[in-house]
């Protein structure tokens, strides 16, 4: 396991390079950020000195040695339009996309499952055929109408809910969240559903043909032959088998939710990771953007190393050793 | 805002917390859709940001709602020569720590600003040069190397720190240590990309604002502003979006508030290439050896091929100016003589005949689809226009990012482009030296010429403008400079855009030309 898991980290320090490579050069190629900084009545003289202040006078691979070594030290750089670190910056932000990927992964766990497996049990009532309608709508329909649309009616219309931004933050166990307060948690509530639905509607589906495939199984007879109750059968043996598909898909949205939350954060002025990552490349802020994405690159990397080492405790066929041939 | 019931009401006043409702009263929150990046006033010379700091620095000069100069920190000034100004600074101002306002306040910001380490953009081009002396504590006099009468209106972006903080780094600023200004608000809390809050200077020298507390939430997305307003969560908000501008008419609730801006939506043509890279033969649809658009007479036919009228009418719900200047008439420098081309595309093919296009061109037409209102939809309305009258164009706009890249210098990539200029002097010598005037890094002129248009009739009046001191003479030539750079077609102008506002219906906001929302000048109704 131990050699698996040094194999894993020096194939990722491998991968972060590359992409810091592919980025930095993108986004040069994009355009010069200089442009959309300055002033626009600033004159050329100004212009010059900002370019020379920014260190964009230097030709673009001097940069990125400069970048690569100041990494290597722990520095990413300073946002060019913050003149913040940009580590800090996004860490800064990160407690708020947190936050809300962690309450939008829990929806989608506590009521995907449920209705996943109420939907598997009785594949032909009407109350399953609704819910797997209702999951094609969580597939199908774009997350920035229905944010748009949860606002209107339970913010505009109804008026029970915020419209927009997080709440108060609470500290609980030295851990400053805006979950626990009330007026957090109402922040929290309609940014939380926008983002799970999709993954609610994931879930379900996983479930369900999870249902479907192990009900008829001999184990789930065998089981009932013995004597044991249904609810017994269902909840531990069969729940237990459904589980690895779920958990792998679980663990990887976590991580997409917490990237890529931006259609999200920007409808509800969610102030996260999300959010800056767009403004950054709207304002061509190179060092945000490199920052941000080695640490999304990062965070994937934990997470399939996370669900690799679950995949073991659930199934013990699977052994660690193996993976990495 | 919700009414409290009877019961909430009595059990409020049972538990002495009657007084809470008050307080609420007095808090204002507002939702602004530019991305305020830095509380250090030095920092980034960016119109979200100067607007943040008017609400705890004073300038020497204050701009009013029509962007005129107004006394500020300076109660009056003068000039005693034509390279010699005497401010007048005003006594028994303080600071938010309690500490007296002086001169050798103003001569350490005025010495911090072109030193702000990392600056993308800065304020120095406002205060270098300057030779500064204290005749006393109250009197400043200050020497320009020549004549300077732009000097008030310059200061009037340049925020005004306490002297012991001028060597304080940005990060001072944005978490507060260095945040003392003379202000109407003191500074309680900066969440980048979240939130601004702040709470009432009661030692103010000005007319003080009603509002104990206010909050500016950054809400870059206009959908999401829309809907802070409508659901009470925000009393006032920026930058109304057009598509929802029937639903807040519709709505009892909401009033609006606008006001012609001094940005201008515009075409810059190039006129320096022979052969300009997107202009090309109908019949081959190889590029043109020598450009059309080199002509004035083709120019003058695309603008007369333009209907404003249309563009403003349905893509503007009526919310934006046709456009025949550089600014909206009753501005400093805009001439009355300048009026928007009547949409006549007979007058136009009859002009590409003469100018030996009887049969027309084919044109491709770039712009930006991010940064402006409806910028796309203007640009793709502007295509069929052209066809219509022989030029048969096609349309391509691109992120801004790329775009101001490609079409500023040194790449120079296009045509014909639409552009956006707002003067934050609020007078005519900004666009003209900025986008008109003939290329020269070393004067400062055309910084942003796109189209590289070149007249040195115009650049002999303009600097000749900047350098008159008398505001009546300089105002008659710089109406002259418009006036022939506009009839040379130097760039074909479109529509001025219209500042929106919406609030709850219990505020109301005295809408202003240079787009900024302060919270002091919220009131209620």
């Amino acid at each position: 396991m131990t050699v698996f898991i040094i194999r894993r980290l020096m194939q990722s320090s491998l991968v972060l390079l590359l992409m810091s490579l592919l980025v930095f050069f993108g986004v040069f190629a994009i355009g010069d950020p200089i442009e959309i900084f300055i002033a626009p009545d600033a004159d050329q003289a100004e212009r010059a000195r900002a370019i020379a202040a920014l260190g964009l006078d230097k030709p673009i691979w001097e940069q990125y040695v400069m970048f690569v070594a100041n990494a290597v030290a722990g520095d990413l750089g300073r946002s060019f339009v913050f003149n913040i670190p940009s580590i800090e910056l996004i860490l800064q932000r990160m407690p708020a996309t947190l936050e809300l990927a962690i309450v939008a992964v829990a929806l989608s766990v506590v009521l995907g499952v449920p209705l996943g497996m109420y939907a598997g049990y009785k594949p032909d009532g009407a109350v399953a055929k609704t819910i797997m309608a209702g999951s094609i709508f969580g597939f199908s329909l774009p997350s920035f109408w229905v944010g748009l649309m949860l606002i209107l009616i339970f913010a505009v219309e109804l008026g029970w809910l915020p419209s927009t931004g997080r709440g108060e933050v609470g500290t609980f166990l030295g851990i400053q969240s805006s979950i626990f307060t009330f007026n957090g948690l109402k922040h929290l509530l309609l940014p939380a559903l926008n983002l799970a639905l999709f993954n609610i509607s994931l879930v379900i589906r996983l479930t369900r043909a999870g249902m479907r495939e192990n009900l008829p199984m001999d184990y789930v007879k065998f089981a009932r032959a013995k004597g044991l109750s249904k609810r017994r059968v269902i909840l531990v043996h069969v729940l237990k088998n459904i589980l690895i598909p779920i958990v792998t898909v679980v663990g990887l949205e976590i991580g997409s939710v917490i990237a890529f939350a931006v259609v999200t954060e920007t409808i509800f002025a969610w102030p996260g990771m999300g959010k800056l990552i767009i403004d950054s490349i709207n304002n061509l802020d190179r060092p945000v953007i490199v920052a941000y994405l080695m640490i999304v690159v990062l965070m994937f990397i934990v997470i399939n190393l996370v669900v690799d080492i679950l995949y073991s405790i659930l199934d013990p066929r699977v052994r660690l050793g193996d993976m990495g041939k | 805002m919700k009414r409290p019931t009877l019961t909430a009401l009595a059990l409020a006043a049972a538990l002495g917390l009657a007084s809470a409702t008050d307080v609420s009263a007095q808090a204002l929150t507002i939702g602004v859709g530019g991305n305020i990046t830095s509380m250090d006033p030095h920092f980034h010379n960016l119109g979200p940001n100067n607007g943040m700091a008017q609400h705890f620095f004073d300038r020497l000069v204050h701009m009013d709602e029509r962007q005129r100069p107004t006394p500020g920190l300076a109660e009056s000034w003068r000039t005693i020569d034509d390279n010699t100004w005497e401010f007048k600074l005003r006594r028994g101002v303080k600071f938010h720590d309690g500490s007296d306002f002086t001169a050798a306040d103003v001569v350490a910001t005025y010495k911090r600003v072109p030193w702000v380490p990392n600056s993308p953009s800065s304020f120095a081009a406002m205060v270098n040069g300057l030779d500064i002396s204290v005749a006393d504590p109250y009197t400043l006099i200050i020497k320009t190397p020549a004549p300077r009468p732009m000097l008030p209106i310059d200061l009037a972006v340049v925020n005004i720190v306490k002297a012991s903080n001028v060597e304080a780094p940005t990060a001072d600023f944005n978490g507060g240590k260095a945040m003392v200004g003379t202000g109407p608000f003191k500074f309680t809390g900066f969440l980048p990309g979240d939130r601004v809050t702040m709470e009432r200077n009661d030692a103010y020298w000005g007319p003080k604002p009603h509002w104990a507390t206010a909050t500016v939430r950054i809400m870059t997305n206009a959908s999401a502003r829309s809907a802070a307003v409508l659901s009470g969560d925000v009393q006032i908000i920026d930058q109304l979006q057009t598509a929802d501008l029937p639903r807040m008419r519709q709505n009892q609730a909401i009033r609006l508030e606008t006001v012609t801006s001094t940005r201008l939506i515009y075409l810059h043509v190039d006129q320096e290439r022979d052969a300009t890279p997107f202009a090309f033969d109908k019949a081959t649809g190889q590029p043109l050896a020598k450009s059309p658009l080199k002509d004035k007479r083709v120019r003058e036919a695309l603008s007369k091929a333009i209907n404003r009228e249309a563009i403003t009418r349905q893509i503007f719900d009526g919310q934006a100016i046709p456009a025949g200047g550089l600014l909206p008439d009753g501005m400093y420098g805009v001439s009355p003589n300048l009026k928007p081309d009547a949409f006549d595309t007979q007058a136009a093919q009859a002009l590409l005949r003469e100018a030996g296009y009887p049969n027309g061109f084919k044109l491709t037409i770039h712009g930006p689809n991010d940064r402006y209102p409806e910028d796309d939809k203007v640009l793709q309305a502007i295509g069929p226009m052209f066809t219509r009258a022989g030029v048969e164009t096609q349309v391509v706009t691109l992120p801004w990012a790329t775009f101001a890249t490609q079409s500023n210098r040194p790449n120079y990539a296009y045509s014909l482009m639409l552009v956006g200029w707002g003067s934050d002097t609020g007078e005519t010598s900004s666009p003209l030296r900025a986008l008109l005037a003939t290329v020269n890094p070393q004067a400062g002129y055309g910084a942003s010429n796109r189209g590289r248009h070149s007249n040195p009739a115009m650049d002999a009046l303009l600097t000749k403008a900047l350098q008159t001191v008398d505001a009546a003479a300089r105002e008659k030539l710089l109406m002259e400079a418009s006036e022939v750079a506009l009839r040379d077609y130097g760039l074909i102008p479109l529509y001025y855009q219209v500042n929106l506002w919406a609030m709850r219906s219990n505020v109301t906001y005295q809408a202003r030309t240079d787009e900024y929302t302060l919270a002091q000048f919220v009131k209620p109704r």
